[in-house]
């Protein structure tokens, strides 16, 4: 039925979850059937206590320590996984899936929609963080999990954390939200819109039947990358990386890349249509852009997280202009007005909204502190220290 | 602001574990200006306390996280208004009563938020200051004020006899006050005669009137 998906050759093991158990979205639709892949790291123990949720960004997918099966790079958060790293896979059980809307597997716009045999594409309905959340809820249920160890991650995985601690505070102990945000801004709104539009005024978008038309709208999806990527950056990271600097020995007086910095855009845009689908993109921002807990909460914040006895972590960067510190500091206070348990560290570096993925050895020292103290309080045996 | 750095032996500095002794096991602890936590990890470690920090300094902040102490970054001025009424047995404030903007708002907000409030500060009223104040006529410099008069954070000193009159003002009960040496050795009783004479500084556990909290 999904042998034609992009996405079904990719390594890793799926949860299919059948007509039997659609997955109730919040636009009402029941979609069915859905596909989970998602990949496992360490070994859950006996009593399933230790397990971490790892939530993936926007273009982010579940290889977070292999290497990457389209690009061939190493996973984007290998340095933090293995023996004795900060994600001790002695200690620790690691799962992270594809979102729900994504085109690493799990069931998305290019999934085909069982009633036509056909692509969804725009047939696709919009899905939202919350959706995405409740597909992991699902797989978690499959693995046998009820309570969490941690849900951590950044950016949009940060917004899943958030959802997951508000909304299932008891299968989780603890949280670690990482520049990140209550709801998306309305500067962030706007930046998803130019992404979209660069889409969207691609020919070969095709009113987003391309899959079936045979063509790919890639030069308004690697626009959308290039727009996006600068936001993930800060003046200073790319003062640093590129300056002024050319590509060639002089100006050209031409629009060819004669600086630096513009090749490198171009290479983000290029590299990017080779692993991303681009309805995905349009899914996967717009539930983005819907995410306001608050909102979902009668307008206050803090209502999310009453009587929550989740332990909280927040971690922002003093550089990132896409998540700024004001927005953790936003979500930390709405955590002290019901007396939670959190701690809250803004990161100094100067590499903007990346500097989660990058060597930061502050921020991974803040994660190791807070996991070793977490699972202290949850009694859980130390990792063989090899 | 950081705390000087008076230990016993190996233990942690004397007027900490003072303020320790004052903390029943098990309490709700929050520690205004925890430095980098070491009252909130040893109040952990020996009372099993649930215990949480506010520091200025993101240094602070990021030291004590790193611990797998809760910490958040946050100003004792400001930050305190978050919380909700009772969230705490306990609010301590050592050593920042005097580098606060509103110590008299402070000091209400901690027995907002807390049934108990422990507060320690440097006392003005000692002899020594008084007498290097006299002879030099030049603001005091001493082993618990270190400060120039142009650099200190120590914007709002008082003395003993003060803190004991603003308590009276604001209503305060003070269920024990002791007065330390600079060492922080304990001395005195601190409502006692010769207290703002003698010591050089106070820790006071406080609670709000009405009826008893415990």
């Amino acid at each position: 039925m999904t042998v034609n998906d992009p996405g079904t050759h990719l390594p890793g093991p799926r949860l299919h979850l059948g007509p039997e158990a659609p997955l109730r979205l919040d636009c009402g639709v029941d979609l069915s059937p859905v596909t989970i892949a998602y990949q496992t790291y360490g070994r859950l123990n006996a009593d399933k206590s230790n397990a971490i949720l790892i939530c993936h960004a926007l273009t982010g997918d579940q290889y977070i320590a292999d290497p990457n099966p389209l690009t061939g790079k190493p996973g984007w958060w290998l340095q933090l996984v293995g023996p004795g790293r900060v994600f001790d896979t002695d200690r620790y059980f690691l799962i992270c899936s594809n979102v729900l809307g994504g085109c690493m597997g799990t069931t998305g716009p290019s999934s085909t929609n069982p009633a036509t045999g056909a692509p969804w594409g725009l047939t696709f309905p919009v899905i939202t963080v919350g959706d995405m959340v409740r597909a992991q809820v699902r797989l978690i249920d499959h693995l046998g999990i009820d309570q969490l160890f941690c849900v951590i991650g950044g950016s949009m995985g940060g917004m899943q954390v958030l959802e997951w601690a508000a909304h299932y505070p008891h299968r989780v102990f603890s949280a670690i939200p990482i520049a990140t945000a209550a709801r998306h801004s309305a500067q962030n709104i706007a930046f998803g819109e130019v992404g979209r539009q660069a889409i969207i005024s691609d020919p070969d978008w095709c009113q987003g039947d391309y899959l079936v038309q045979g063509r790919q709208p890639n030069a308004g999806l690697a626009v959308a990358r290039m727009a996006a990527h600068i936001t993930y950056l800060s003046e200073a990271a790319l003062h640093r990386k590129f300056g002024r600097n050319l590509q060639g020995r002089s100006l050209t007086y031409g629009f060819d890349a004669d600086f630096q910095v513009e090749s490198y855009l171009r290479h983000q845009g290029s590299s990017f249509v080779e692993r991303f689908d681009a309805n995905s993109y349009l899914y996967i921002t717009r539930a983005m852009d819907y995410f306001d807990l608050a909102a979902d909460h009668g307008g206050a914040l803090a209502n999310a997280f009453r009587g929550t006895r989740v332990r909280f972590c927040i971690v922002s960067f003093s550089s990132d202009w896409l998540f700024p510190t004001c927005e953790s500091r936003a979500v930390v206070q709405a955590l002290n007005a019901v007396a939670a348990n959190v701690s809250f560290v803004e990161v100094e570096s100067d590499k903007g909204h990346d500097a989660f993925l990058l060597d930061e050895p502050e921020f991974h020292a803040t994660l190791r502190g807070f996991l070793t103290g977490a699972a202290e309080h949850r009694g859980l045996p130390r990792g063989t220290g090899r | 602001m950081s705390r000087r750095d008076n230990r016993a032996g190996a233990g942690i500095r004397v007027d900490l574990q003072l303020i320790a002794d004052m903390i029943s096991p098990g309490a709700r602890v929050l520690d205004i200006g925890c430095g980098e936590g070491t009252l909130l990890d040893h109040l952990n470690r020996s009372k099993q306390v649930d215990g949480r920090g506010i520091e200025l300094s993101m240094a602070g902040v990021r030291a004590a996280v790193a611990q797998g102490l809760s910490v958040i970054q946050g100003d004792a001025d400001t930050d305190l208004k978050d919380y909700p009424p009772g969230a705490f047995d306990y609010v301590v404030l050592s050593q920042t009563l005097q580098a606060t903007r509103e110590p008299r708002h402070v000091l209400e907000q901690m027995l907002r938020i807390g049934r108990h409030a422990i507060v320690s500060f440097p006392n003005f009223g000692h002899w020594r200051v008084r007498l290097s104040l006299l002879r030099h006529g030049r603001m005091p410099v001493t082993e618990t004020l270190t400060y120039q008069w142009h650099d200190t954070p120590n914007i709002h000193l008082c003395t003993i006899s003060d803190f004991h009159v603003l308590c009276a003002e604001l209503g305060i009960v003070i269920e024990r006050a002791i007065s330390l040496n600079a060492n922080g050795r304990p001395r005195y009783d601190a409502s006692g005669r010769f207290a703002n004479l003698l010591g050089e500084q106070a820790v006071f556990l406080l609670r709000r009137a009405g009826p008893k909290a415990d």
